[in-house]
């Protein structure tokens, strides 16, 4: 009985609040706007999205969080390894200090590459130090994959870092005995065990960084559209929610697709790098 | 015990903070206006001469705060839009009449911001400000006269300048450049306007709204698309600024307020705009905001020095060949389409 | 030797990119001067406007408010929710994880249009209680997936046993139960409290009537060009949240000991 009740509250719950407004964007993006002539069931907003402009945004958002993904596992990687080998004391402490900055509201820590990549900004401030002449770092491509990579890079180190603190060092010192020298150890066996991580890592960072519409808002102003800015457009200033529907729809998609691949590749043990974070 | 304790404090904590946002029966009264576009000091003036409390939320673009009153979700009893957006509002009913007669202080409007064509009668909405749009820019580096939208397009200032991220405005840039009318109905023109923009993107620092003010005066950017209010406020602060009125034509606008549909505080929002046209009050926000008043009372407390100015009272002659911006109908979904795929490229 | 100090500069290296943005932030917050990056003498008076700025003032009791209130509810929810899953039938149990996995997977700009479509829908008025309502659709989630293993380590006979002797099963769930799970409870209710108070996208799609959080006071104000007075707020914040980290880690020690 009480097991009956428990669990019934939570499903009428996520009915109402999880799966009707998902079927309720699904169903706005299969109807035409009002006054476009058309009525009933139609594919005209995704025949739409299909267009060339269109599709260059989501190549470019694909793109744009590929790169971001790639940097922070090049930067991350390196860093997991050298928190995951610290002496236990000091490792607590560089784990922790490593998560504050994520504890700051992002949006904060957004806007502190605002301040310092402008014009007059600290940057440009510490170049002319060395007589540059002040460059434009702010408003670019640029800037939005360093705020992308500044944001997301604790999501790939993470779930790296857990992984390879649970990692047998028996086997480690068995391949080193058997003669392997360090590359080799890492090539064949630190390095593939330690893939479940990489992958909960890449959809970690893949998945905030392909929607996001806040970092490129604030970082190019209003210049380097990506998806995510694509739907904000369509609710809040275009006002058709039917395209920013199936816009949506197909993002939705899109990433649950990544992720259930990401997952079969993971196997399973992705799940608790991901619980790493926590 | 502990538990306990963590228990109750919690649940008094909920409490106070219910009782806290209780409502009694003071009216609040819900304004929706431009961002940076009143002095917020006269909240507590009328606050004090009324008892009626103000809650302010602020857009970005007349379409931003159509969508928002469009689709529900938020009830405001006073928003300011602009012309074409009153035309449209009109248009779909989403405007409540306003009562001229609870709203003694319009004497006070001038006669020529009366009666203009998207409110033939004034049923509906109350002038506020009124301005240009032009280029504003540092003469510390740029040292050319300016006199016509071309430099938009010009490689030398790639980087140097910004437009309005506002779909009308930064169209209409293009259309007049072209010198076509900014209230086309001609696809082709609109395309060519489209191709344009595109065209100028590459040399575009970047579309910004409310924050064009400090990033001209920190020199982030040398030159910039904006409204002449903004112009105003910056010069009247630095004079090493120039506001140019293009000679292919602009845009002259009209920001009025209205009242929207279905508002709860009918007889405060009168009350709140009759307040906006008192002579002190409308000298205050003209002050503040650094627009050009409607107002025949505030205009006699306004510094002499603005008037004949390109960015505040500009002559006559200077701006006869702008045009003010109607409501295209349905036509709409090609300009929203076009500024799409501006932005998307 | 030389890979040890290769390793102490990457750190650092690494350490300085994560805190520089902060540091700067910190810096200036006590800078005299409205706008530029320039060091114009010493001041407190962003802190000052700060605390006279209704807006930030009014964001920061929202963001409380609807953190507390979304958080205890979730887990309430979630901790009765995950109850219920771990005694369903397999196939079911699979649909509800899977449906319940949703908004942790989905990008917040969807849940945000979604839930925003869903109230505009159903002609709710956008503001207070769209947002809690919003917060405790994304957080409940999180609270069934800390609280579900923690079931599941218990051992199945438990309950029944308890039911054996004669007790009630909300009395077997409060003394039997509970107990066990409570940790995995309070993870969850800290995650919810976090991920709220932290929150951004959904908020902003949810919210209206001049009800705002902070992270969209900050948005709309980082819009707005550069203001000290988010310097002030990201300082206070940043030593907010250090006090309340150390604190936490006292306490695990303690328990620990």
């Amino acid at each position: 009985m009480l097991r009956k009740i428990s669990s019934s509250s939570y499903l009428v719950w996520s009915l109402l609040f999880i799966i009707i407004p998902i079927v309720m964007v699904g169903f706005l993006s299969f109807t035409p706007v009002e006054g476009s002539g058309h009525t009933g069931f139609s594919l005209e907003n995704y025949k739409r999205f299909m267009e060339p402009i269109y599709l260059k945004v989501l190549l470019r958002s694909v793109e744009i969080a590929f790169k971001a993904t790639f940097i922070c596992f090049l930067v991350g990687y390196p860093m997991a390894m050298i928190l995951a080998k610290m002496d236990n004391r000091i490792r607590n402490l560089a784990v922790m200090l490593f998560v504050v900055p994520m504890w700051m509201n992002f949006l904060l820590r957004t806007y502190a590459w605002m301040t310092i990549l402008g014009k007059n900004g600290i940057l440009n401030k510490f170049l002319s130090l060395f007589h540059v002449e002040p460059l434009t770092f702010l408003y670019s491509e640029g800037a939005v994959l360093l705020g992308m990579v500044y944001n997301f890079l604790p999501f790939m180190v993470l779930p790296i870092y857990t992984v390879l603190t649970k990692m047998d060092n028996n086997l480690i010192e068995a391949a080193e005995d058997l003669g392997g020298n360090k590359i080799t150890v890492f090539r064949k066996i630190i390095f593939p065990l330690s893939l479940p991580g990489v992958v909960s890592g890449f959809s970690m960072v893949f998945m905030p960084a392909v929607s996001t519409f806040v970092i490129t808002n604030l970082l190019s102003g209003g210049q380097y559209m990506l998806i995510g800015n694509l739907i904000e457009q369509q609710f809040l200033v275009v006002n058709d929610w039917h395209f920013g529907s199936a816009i949506s729809m197909f993002l939705m998609v899109l990433i649950l697709l990544t992720m259930s691949v990401m997952n079969r590749l993971g196997a399973g043990i992705g799940e608790e790098g991901s619980a790493g974070i926590w | 015990m502990k538990k306990s304790i963590v228990v109750v404090l919690m649940i008094a904590l909920i409490a106070t903070m219910f009782v806290g946002c209780k409502k009694d029966d003071q009216v609040v009264l819900n304004v929706y206006n431009w961002g940076d576009y009143i002095d917020d000091s006269i909240f507590a003036t009328f606050e004090d001469e009324t008892g009626i409390k103000i809650n302010y939320e602020t857009f970005a673009t007349n379409e931003e705060m159509y969508t928002k009153l469009k689709k529900g979700g938020t009830q405001f009893d006073i928003a300011i839009p602009s012309d074409y957006m009153i035309e449209k509002m009109i248009k779909e009913d989403m405007l409540e009449k306003v009562d001229l007669s609870k709203i003694p202080n319009y004497a006070n409007i001038d006669e020529q911001f009366k009666n203009l064509d998207f409110d033939p009668n004034n049923e509906y909405s109350v002038p506020y400000f009124w301005g240009t749009v032009g280029i504003i820019y540092n003469t510390k580096l740029i040292s050319e006269d300016i006199d016509s939208w071309n430099v938009l397009w010009d490689e030398k200032y790639k980087g140097m300048f910004t437009m309005v991220d506002s779909q009308r405005d930064s169209i209409m840039v293009a259309l007049k450049k072209l010198g076509y009318s900014m209230n086309t109905k001609d696809v082709a023109q609109l395309e060519e306007a489209k191709q344009l923009l595109i065209e100028q993107k590459p040399l575009v620092l970047a579309y910004v709204g409310d924050n064009v003010k400090d990033m001209l005066i920190s020199e982030e950017t040398a030159m910039a698309v904006v409204w002449s209010g903004e112009a105003s406020t910056v010069i009247q602060d630095y004079d090493y600024f120039k506001y140019a009125l293009p000679k292919e034509g602009s845009n002259k606008w009209f920001d009025n307020i209205v009242i929207p549909k279905g508002a709860e505080h009918i007889d405060a929002a009168h009350q709140f705009i009759d307040f906006l046209c008192r002579g002190d009050i409308g000298f205050k926000n003209a002050d503040y905001v650094g627009y050009s008043t409607c107002n025949n009372e505030t205009l006699k407390l306004i510094d002499p020095s603005l008037i004949d100015t390109t960015y505040a009272y500009p002559k006559k002659e200077w701006i006869n060949n702008f045009e003010i911006f109607l409501d295209p109908g349905d036509f709409v979904k090609e300009y929203d389409r076009v500024w799409t795929e501006i932005k998307a490229n | 030797m030389v890979s040890k100090w290769a390793k102490r500069f990457y750190t650092i290296l690494i350490f300085a990119f994560l805190y520089a943005p902060i540091v700067v932030l910190m810096v200036f917050s006590f800078n005299d001067s409205k706008n530029t990056a320039k060091w114009e003498g010493f001041t407190f008076r962003w802190y000052q406007t700060l605390s006279e700025n209704s807006l930030i003032m009014k964001a920061l009791y929202y963001t409380v408010l609807v953190a507390v209130v979304s958080a205890l509810i979730a887990v309430v929810m979630g901790t009765l929710a995950a109850f219920g899953i771990h005694y369903m039938k397999t196939w079911r149990q699979k649909v509800v994880l899977n449906i319940n996995s949703i908004p942790i997977l989905n990008p917040d700009i969807v849940t945000g249009i979604s839930l925003m479509t869903l109230f505009v829908a159903f002609k709710m008025e956008l503001g207070l209680v769209t947002m809690i309502l919003a917060h405790v659709t994304f957080n409940v989630p999180f609270v069934v997936l800390s609280v579900l293993p923690k079931l599941k380590q218990m051992s199945g006979d438990t309950l029944e046993a308890a039911m054996d002797l004669g007790a009630t099963p909300w009395y077997a769930f409060r003394k039997v139960i509970l107990p066990e799970i409570k940790p995995g409870i309070i993870t969850g209710g800290l995650i919810a409290f976090t991920l709220s108070i932290d929150d951004f996208v959904i908020s902003y799609f949810t919210t209206g009537n001049g009800v705002t959080n902070l992270s969209i006071a900050i948005y709309s104000m980082a819009k707005r060009g550069i203001k000290p007075e988010i310097n002030a707020l990201a300082t206070l914040m940043f030593v907010f949240v250090l006090v309340m980290l150390i604190l936490i880690n006292k306490r695990t020690k303690i328990e620990e000991i």
